[in-house]
């Protein structure tokens, strides 16, 4: 069985060694590695399969029934951020924002986080009232409002349409800026990778394949030949000819 | 793009024009929907009994029916039967309640607590409540504690049953959700628990509250000296059908009444839901 230890030294929140998960026979992690340090915004690439999903929920401790070893150290205060919002429908907006939080000024700061994403006044909405945007922005207030010293995001932007998942984009990085967790973002998208992360892992054959430092300026994009050179490097790694389609 | 405009004019030729989508909800609500089907009832109850077509001894009219019960509101024996008939009903009803709403909890929570409980919960509710009254006499005698048990007997199942499948079917992705922020035990059962199985308890105890009006005839009928069964025990000896009819509707109301309590709080408390009645 894997070791959860909490909180450790301040410059790396997260520090996995030798970690193996898998179901049955079938191996999905194998000796797999990983340093992420404080306020690093770090992108998980890979094959759909390939066990990304897997090393997040063992990173989050939500995977008690999986058979596996290896050490895993992460902050005790983490947070995550599911592909649905999964807000409560009988909650309203505010209490999901608050759901994990306690103490007496939690709806204070309910509301503060509701209005760094945007929502403020929408409070007493119930979920089934907001968007899908909307959800996930409020998903994304309750995950950050206690102060995580990591963020896991397994596809955070994946059911989002095109034009939305660009404003979530923006809204991450500054609440990233502003917050300073380490951050793990699971994601299919190369670009998003590249445009978020200060470095992009790619999962492969149950280890991180590659390990690519972005070190681009902000506002990052196609103009720069560096995004291109980084894009076309991991899609070629991810088995993807860039040069088609 | 053109094809489509130059199709528009000739299928809207061959139909009405802006046929309206199909609808595949209910509509909307008929003000006062749920009074006209007994109105009806009524209504033809009365037609009979005034042509002469129902005889008085086999069923009394409803004004002779409402004139018997001004009288017994008049000498107080319908109020007071009432009192204990009602007071029995809520014990009973709250007792049950409970044991019903704890044991599934219970059972719902644990794997250990659904194997002791769920099997003979299973076995009880193959038994009928009718069925038990023997036995609870010979335990308790004739008095108030065996009828609150059988009421309690017959109000504990429905509750059980339905807030146990609801708490099953509660989403597990919202108990990893609670995994993921460190919910502790209460958090976890005041938060997700309880509230995802709100409908299903609701939904129990629409049954409920019929089931303890229903009990309460049994027991009050068997032996008993007071309450609205035994009224109308005591007027089937003399054979006074009007009284019987008086208890008949009382009971109605009753069972109206305390299920329209729970279909208010139903629909106040599952506001955050949309359903095809809505
Ligand atoms: N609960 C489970 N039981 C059995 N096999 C599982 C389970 N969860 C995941 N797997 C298997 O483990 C492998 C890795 O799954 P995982 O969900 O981590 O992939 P992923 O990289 O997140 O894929 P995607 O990009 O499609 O989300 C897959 O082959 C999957 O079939
Ligand atoms: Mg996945």
């Amino acid at each position: 069985m894997a070791t959860h230890a909490g909180g450790l030294t301040a410059t790396r929140p997260v520090r996995v060694r030798d970690l193996a998960r898998g179901f049955g026979d079938r191996t999905v992690l194998d000796g797999l590695d990983l340093t992420i340090g404080a306020g690093e915004f770090v992108a998980l690439l890979g094959r759909s399969g390939s066990g990304k999903s897997t090393l997040l929920r063992a990173l989050a401790g939500l995977d008690g029934e999986v058979t596996g070893s290896g050490l895993v150290d992460v902050p005790a205060n983490s947070s995550v951020v599911f592909q649905d919002a999964r807000l409560l429908p009988w909650q309203r907006v505010l209490d999901n924002v608050v759901l994990g939080l306690r103490g007496p000024d939690a709806a204070e700061r309910g509301r503060a986080a509701l209005a760094e994403v945007g929502l403020a006044g929408r409070d007493r909405a119930w979920p089934s009232e907001l968007s899908g945007g909307e959800q996930q922005r409020v998903a994304l207030a309750r995950a950050l409002v206690s102060e995580p010293e990591l963020l896991l995001a397994d596809e955070p932007f994946g059911a989002l349409d095109a034009l939305t998942r660009l404003r979530m984009h923006d809204l991450l990085r500054r609440l990233c800026d502003r917050h300073r967790p380490a951050v793990l973002l699971v994601t299919h998208d190369v670009d998003e990778a590249i445009t978020l992360a200060d470095r992009v892992l790619l999962l492969d054959a149950g280890r991180i394949a590659v390990d690519l430092s972005i070190d681009l300026p902000a506002p990052r994009s196609y103009r720069q030949p560096a995004f291109l050179a980084h894009r076309e490097s991991l899609l070629r790694a991810l088995g993807v000819d860039p040069t088609e389609g | 793009m053109t094809a489509s405009v130059l199709t528009r004019p000739r299928t809207a030729a061959a139909e009405p024009a802006n046929r309206p989508r199909r609808r595949l909800r209910p509509g909307r609500p008929i003000p006062f929907g749920a009074a006209i089907g007994p109105l009806l009832l009524l209504a033809v109850w009365a037609l009979g009994s005034a042509t002469g077509w129902l005889d008085p001894r086999t069923l009394s009219a409803p004004w002779t029916v409402v004139t018997t019960a001004g009288d017994l509101i008049a000498d107080g024996r319908l109020p007071a039967n009432l009192a204990v008939s009602a007071q029995r009903a809520a014990l009973g009803l709250g007792i049950g309640t409970v044991i019903g709403t704890v044991l599934a909890v219970v059972a719902g929570l644990s794997r250990w607590g659904e194997a002791v409980v769920d099997g003979p919960i299973q076995i009880k509710r193959a038994v009928p409540a009718l069925a038990l009254v023997p036995l609870l006499i010979l335990w308790l005698g004739i008095g108030e504690q065996m009828k609150v048990t059988t009421i309690a007997l017959g109000v504990f199942v429905p509750v059980y049953i339905h807030t146990h499948n609801g708490l099953r079917s509660i989403d597990s992705r919202y108990v990893e959700l609670g995994e993921s922020l460190r919910l502790r035990r209460t958090a976890f059962l005041r938060r997700i628990v309880l509230p995802g199985a709100l409908p299903g308890f609701l939904l129990g105890m629409r049954f409920a509250v019929v089931g303890a009006w229903l009990a309460l005839v049994v027991v009050e009928q068997i032996n008993s000296t007071s309450g609205i069964g035994y009224m109308m025990d005591l007027a089937r000896q003399y054979g006074q059908t009007d009284v019987i009819i008086v208890g008949l509707v009382l009971y109605g109301l009753l069972g109206l009444l305390s299920d329209g309590a729970v279909r208010l709080v139903q629909r106040r408390a599952l506001s955050w839901r949309r359903t095809l009645a809505d």
